[in-house]
Formats: structure tokens, C-alpha cells, sequence
């Protein structure tokens, strides 16, 4: 029972004033190792169109991408490419926590928040971009202008449950094989690592999912293609 | 019994009983929408990816309720506020 972190963690080393946390480390390395493998694919489709991996590649790619389209009901490329690594890097995530010693990066609060902010931001950024400032804040007193405190409301209760629900799975998944281990030992937590590897994806397919709602809701008001 | 005890007790006490009703309310959530989604897809066997998608997204709507529960269950188990340091 000694390897309970709930909130908070310990500080590794500090980097001039910046302190730095295992979830930092784990993160930047998830995050370089994607931009590698990513690089790596794209140079190998390039010059072996015909191979096996370069038609999967495209497979994930057209899959994100009709994912976005059927959502918003029409080709988004820019909110493609924000729903896409979204769900890779969550994905990539959730999966590194089963790496024996790797502590998952979404199952620290402070990752999470970050994510759910960026969506937070996001949200009116395409929505600006989509139908200019006005139209889009004029979006708060759509029905009614007395419904404009529950529009706030929704804004931030949406951002607050996508980086909870998010943080919770992940940490209590593996807060649940830690206690599993700590009682029993060796083989009795497999079952819920396997569910964990299905509760990953599903969760980063969630918040891909929700991210590309919110923000297609802020930006498919209008004409309707 | 000192106020540490005390404290002690009413947090697990109220830990249980957060994760209980909250396990409760989401379970039943669930089940109606996986009923509902099974009677949409007995229907419309064409839908069935927008139907899946629906329902994925209303699944972790209302789990993320039951979500909050054990959020706020940890806190009182782990990172009570009321606690005295060192204890």
C-alpha cells in the first residue's frame, strides 16, 4: 500500500525554477515518440505506397476523418487534425500505463486539465474562425437571452467533466491493479489490465468524440453542406 | 475516541456511501441506455455506426457521473481536507 498517488506527486529534479514531475517526463517522452513514429510512417508511406503499413496508415487517417465529417456533416480538415492527435496521444497514454513501472499520464489530474483545456479553448477559436465574432457570441442568446447563465454554465461544467471523467477511469483502473497486486499477487489483475487496455481506447475515442461535438457545435450553425 | 477518529470514521463511512448511490444512478442510466440502443438496433440494423457512436457518447455521459462519485470518494479516502497533517 505504499504506491497510492491519488493527486499530486512527488518532484523529480528541478529544472532552474520549473520543477519536474514523473507525469512531465512520461508525457514528453509518449509525446516525442509520437512525433518519431509519425515522421517514420509518413517517410515510409511515401516511398512504399503499396505496403501494408503505409495502407493501415491511411486506414487511421480516413478513419479520423469521416469520424470528423459525419459529426459536423461536413470535411474538416483543421478540426480533424485537433480530434485526431487528441485521440492518439490519449490513446498512447492510456496504453504506456501498462508498460511495467510507466505511470500513465492521464492518470494525474494535471494532464487531463490541460487536455480539457485546450478543447475549452478551442471551442471558440473555430467557432470565431467559423462564423466571425458576433455570430458566434451570439450563439449564448440563441433561444433566449435568459438561458445566456446556462450556456456559461454548460461551457465550463463540460470542461470540468471531460478532464474528470478522463482522469478517473485511467487512475482508477490502475489504482485497481495496484490493490489487486498489493492483496493477491502475480496472475489475478491480467482480466483488468485486459479491460484496462479496452477502457483506454474507449476513453480516448470518448474525448475525441466530445471535443469534435463541442467544437462542431460551435462552428455547424450555419449553412449545413 | 478523539475528533481524528471521528473524522476518520465519518470519511470512510461517507466514502462507501458516495460510491454506492453513485454506482447506483449510473448503473441504472446505463442499463436504460444500453436497453434503448439494443431496441434501436433490433430496428434500423443500417444505423448501426451513428447508433453505436450515440451510445458510446451517452454511456460516458453518464458514467462520468459515477466518475465524480469516486472522484470525490478518493478525496475524503485520501486528501481529506479535514485531516490533520501527519495522521
Amino acid at each position: 500500500m505504499t504506491d497510492i498517488r491519488i493527486f499530486g506527486e512527488p518532484i523529480l529534479v528541478y529544472f532552474g525554477p520549473v520543477p519536474v514531475t514523473e507525469t512531465m517526463v512520461t508525457s514528453t517522452a509518449i509525446s516525442a515518440a509520437l512525433l518519431v513514429i509519425a515522421a517514420g510512417l509518413r517517410g515510409y508511406a511515401r516511398l512504399h505506397p503499396q505496403s501494408t503499413i503505409a495502407t493501415m496508415t491511411r486506414m487511421v487517417v480516413r478513419w479520423l476523418d469521416s469520424l470528423v465529417s459525419e459529426i459536423v456533416g461536413r470535411p474538416e480538415p483543421k478540426l480533424t487534425l485537433l480530434a485526431g492527435s487528441l485521440f492518439v496521444f490519449i490513446a498512447a497514454c492510456n496504453l504506456a500505463g501498462q508498460l511495467p513501472g510507466v505511470r500513465p499520464p492521464t492518470a494525474s489530474l494535471a494532464t487531463t486539465s490541460a487536455l480539457a483545456i485546450i478543447v475549452f479553448f478551442a471551442v471558440p477559436v473555430f467557432g470565431i474562425a467559423s462564423q466571425g465574432i458576433g455570430g458566434y457570441l451570439m450563439e449564448y442568446f440563441r433561444p433566449n437571452p435568459l438561458l445566456f447563465p446556462l450556456h456559461l454554465v454548460s461551457e465550463l461544467s463540460r470542461t470540468l467533466a471531460l478532464s474528470f471523467r478522463l482522469f478517473g477511469n485511467i487512475m482508477s483502473g490502475h489504482l485497481l491493479v495496484a490493490l489487486l497486486i498489493s492483496l493477491s499477487g502475480f496472475l489475478v489483475p491480467m482480466p483488468f489490465m485486459a479491460l484496462d487496455l479496452l477502457i483506454g481506447l474507449l476513453q480516448a475515442y470518448i474525448f475525441a468524440i466530445l471535443s469534435t461535438v463541442f467544437i462542431g457545435a460551435a462552428i455547424g450553425q450555419g449553412e449545413k453542406a | 475516541m478523539n475528533e481524528q477518529t471521528i473524522i476518520a470514521m465519518v470519511s470512510i463511512l461517507g466514502a462507501a456511501f458516495t460510491m454506492a448511490v453513485g454506482a447506483l444512478g449510473a448503473a441504472i442510466g446505463e442499463s436504460r441506455i444500453g436497453a434503448a440502443a439494443m431496441d434501436a438496433l433490433a430496428r434500423q440494423p443500417d444505423e448501426a455506426s451513428s447508433i453505436t457512436r450515440t451510445l458510446m457518447i451517452s454511456l460516458a455521459m453518464v458514467e462520468s457521473t459515477a466518475i465524480f462519485c469516486l472522484v470525490i470518494a478518493l478525496v475524503f479516502l485520501f486528501a481529506n481536507p479535514f485531516k490533520a497533517v501527519g495522521s
